[in-house]
């Protein structure tokens, strides 16, 4: 690694007086090993006040935010990629390096580092922490876990580390909560003064992982290091979770309670929402004048937007549940299960992590699936992900479950079928993107197998802070897009459905603009059962797929005869049972996303994919609708 | 006691690293878990499905498939019961 000397860049300097005495601080990065705690540790000094945005020209996510939580808001915390080494073999490690080197455009260059070490395997953690050294910044070493190290008696004597580093150490607990004061304190000394209490010591050659382990190993030894027994509680629970016969089951077992759960709980919150929206909807309506003003904020607008926000519950539970399982390490083991059928077609284990977040978005899905190596089962990955069932879909779903399938129980309450029902749509997108996989394997894209390397960590209590976090985050991005998106649409759908205005009146629904439009695509999609209605929800959600709840409640709301039914009714009035289970079919393989239509064009480099991607899905839909609506309507 | 590719040694046998035969990018990799020579090794438990299995090194636990398992070579210490 080569070591500039600072370039002084003034355009990046804001314009203030130059002030006496040293410079002061304003950029801190956060730097360690994946699994080593950072992100919680990010979460403990920022709290709630992080962006999120990525790094120019690479798809590697970059989170800053300002220091609040420890009073220090003049100061700017960067939050790197967690990787192993700064040796560039991946994109992760290329941005860390170009970061705190001050070449990653946009990112001043950190003043200071935290680097963060998992202290109950330091001969390990360790091998980072010569070439972060290397760069000459002020650095900070905070090993955390300390509580782990101290349950299972472990010990580190942080002041003959401090010696032997050459730079201060600090035994800390992100988790908890315990250890954080020496932070403020690091950085009001590195403020203070240009010498930190840094002193240079010797480092390892830095190219090899060899001399770096050795240097790391002379370290823990020379500083009776001691590394704590095995986690036992691990081991006992990994003998349950992966055991040949229960392992599977369990991971089947959760998959569907998670479900039941999203349903049983998810189901009477939202309609416990819906009636204090209506009710909130209707009162307001009343100051209004009544006039037109008043048929398109509650009609068109409120109807719209209120019959997508109703499903927040849903949301939120979902995420909480895939929360847990991740904060948990749950995730891995699940990956480990699921690895035997990733290979068969023909996918690495590790674009199981990307697909199992592309069941939550696959925007950021597709975004993650750069730490695959291998660009062919990269561009495979990419291609199936979006068949994975998003919570886009959720809204539709729910809607049409609770609309057209009885609520009933089985073996005595503990599987319902309308929780079964909608855990086989989300089966049926997992077998869609094997299906797929398993097609571009045996014929476009036949893919070499890069090797699964999964680190398992040890199980942990999910903290309620790093939970909170997420829905916050997921509900503030839901919200946001049902404020933005969904009301542009929403508000479209009802200017198309009143106008044109003959003689100062505004059109009766089916001979409005919408109206019309709808009447002339119905041909198309009458033989999936469907009517022109369904139709414009159709074109509408193009956008996003939730909006087409959306504009289904604009356009009953809007609807005489439907006027005063809930979306529900309104719906299983309006539709046969083959074209309602055809609906949510069309849903589970179309492509009804702009966001990953560009982010497939951005990642790939090339209109080429989106627009296969695009086609191929439309027309599985299309056929497996169609199928759908013919086989149901003759059987029922 | 004999040289043995890594996904021969039966669960719950151990060993130390002797030589790793793979790229650049996936010995580099796997050294910073812990996979470099002279580091000793336990063959922890197998997945559901019998591969990949898991390997103890270091206090950490990594999942390996067998066809990377395979190309590294370790000097076994303990035998383990039938696998």
């Amino acid at each position: 690694m080569s070591c500039h000397a600072p370039v002084q860049d003034l355009s990046q300097e804001p314009q203030f007086p130059a002030p006496m005495g040293p410079k002061p601080l304003r950029t801190v990065a956060l730097i360690g090993p994946p699994n080593c705690g950072k992100s919680t540790l990010f979460n403990r000094l920022t709290g709630l006040r992080q962006k999120v945005a990525n790094y120019p020209g690479v798809t590697v996510e970059h989170h800053s935010g300002r220091m609040k939580a420890i009073g220090r808001n003049d100061l700017t915390l960067i939050d790197l990629p967690g990787i192993y080494s700064l040796a560039t073999y991946s994109e992760d490690a290329r941005v860390a390096v170009e970061v705190l080197t001050g070449k990653m455009p946009g990112v001043p260059k950190p003043d200071c580092v935290l680097l963060v070490l998992d202290a109950t395997h330091m001969n390990r953690q360790l091998m980072l922490a010569a070439p972060v050294f290397s760069i000459g910044l002020p650095t900070l070493v905070l090993l955390n876990m300390a509580d782990q190290l101290e349950a299972r008696g472990g010990k580190i004597d942080t002041l003959a580390m401090a010696h032997a580093l050459g730079h201060p150490v600090a035994l800390i607990s992100a988790a908890n909560g315990t250890g954080l004061d020496v932070i403020p304190e690091f950085l009001l000394r590195t403020g203070s003064r240009p010498d930190d209490g840094s002193r240079p010591v010797q480092l390892p050659v830095l190219q090899s992982a060899a001399s770096c382990r050795n240097w790391a190993t002379q370290v823990t030894a020379r500083t009776k290091y001691q590394a704590p027994a095995a986690a036992l509680w691990t081991r006992r629970l990994d003998n349950v979770l992966l055991h040949r016969v229960w392992g599977p089951l369990i991971f089947l077992a959760v998959v569907i309670a998670v479900f039941q759960v999203v349903f049983l709980a998810g189901q009477p919150l939202s309609d416990w929402l819906t009636e204090i929206m209506t009710r909130a909807g209707t009162q307001a309506a009343l100051l209004l004048p009544d006039n037109w003003l008043r048929l398109m904020l509650r009609d068109g607008l409120w109807n719209g937007v209120q019959s997508v926000l109703v499903f927040l519950p849903q949301i939120l539970l979902l995420f909480l549940f895939i929360g847990i399982l991740e904060d948990s390490g749950y995730l891995a083991r699940a990956a480990l299960i699921a690895d035997r059928v990733m290979r068969a077609i023909g996918l690495n284990g590790k674009a199981f992590i990307p697909l199992l977040s592309a069941y939550a978005c696959a925007v950021p899905a597709i975004m993650a699936t750069r730490t695959i190596e291998n660009k062919r089962e990269r561009l495979a990955t990419i291609m199936i992900a979006p068949f994975m069932t998003c919570s886009a879909r959720l809204p539709i779903y729910t809607l049409i479950i609770a609309a057209f399938i009885p609520n009933r129980l089985f073996l005595g309450g503990l599987i319902g079928m309308r929780a079964m029902t909608m855990l086989g749509l989300y089966l049926l997108g997992f077998l869609a993107a094997m299906g797929t996989a398993k097609l571009l394997n045996s014929s476009v894209m036949k893919a070499s197998t890069a090797p699964f390397i999964l680190e398992l960590p040890q199980y942990r209590w999910p903290t309620i802070q790093g939970l909170a976090l997420r829905l916050y985050d997921r509900g503030k991005l839901f919200l946001k897009k049902a404020g933005t998106i969904i009301l542009a649409c929403t508000f479209i759908v009802w200017m198309l459905s009143v106008l044109p205005v003959h003689g100062g009146h505004f059109s009766e629904l089916t001979s409005s603009l919408i109206g019309r439009l709808g009447h002339f695509i119905e041909p198309v999609i009458h033989p999936l059962g469907f009517n022109w209605k369904i139709g414009i929800g159709l074109l509408s959600s193009i956008v996003a797929r939730e909006v087409i709840v959306g504009t289904l409640g604009t356009l009953y709301g809007m609807d005489p005869a439907t006027h005063s039914l809930g979306l529900q009714s309104a719906l299983r009035g309006d539709m046969t049972l083959g074209g309602a289970v055809a609906l949510v079919v069309f849903f589970a393989f179309a492509m009804q996303c702009t966001s990953t239509l560009a982010v497939v064009r951005r990642e790939t480099n090339s209109w080429k994919y989106p627009a296969v991607q695009f086609a191929y899905m439309t027309v599985v839909a299309y056929v497996a609708a169609l199928v759908t609506n013919q086989v149901i309507s003759r059987l029922f | 006691m004999e040289v043995t590719a890594l996904s021969n040694a039966k669960v719950g046998s151990a060993g130390v690293v002797e030589t790793i035969d793979l790229p650049e990018e996936v010995s580099h990799h796997l050294a910073h878990l812990g996979f470099l020579p002279g580091t000793s090794v336990e063959v922890l438990r197998r997945a559901p499905a019998g591969d990949p299995r898991v390997y103890r090194i270091d206090g950490v636990e990594v999942g390996l498939r067998n066809e990377t398992a395979k190309h590294i070579y370790l000097r076994l210490t303990s035998e383990g019961e039938a696998a």
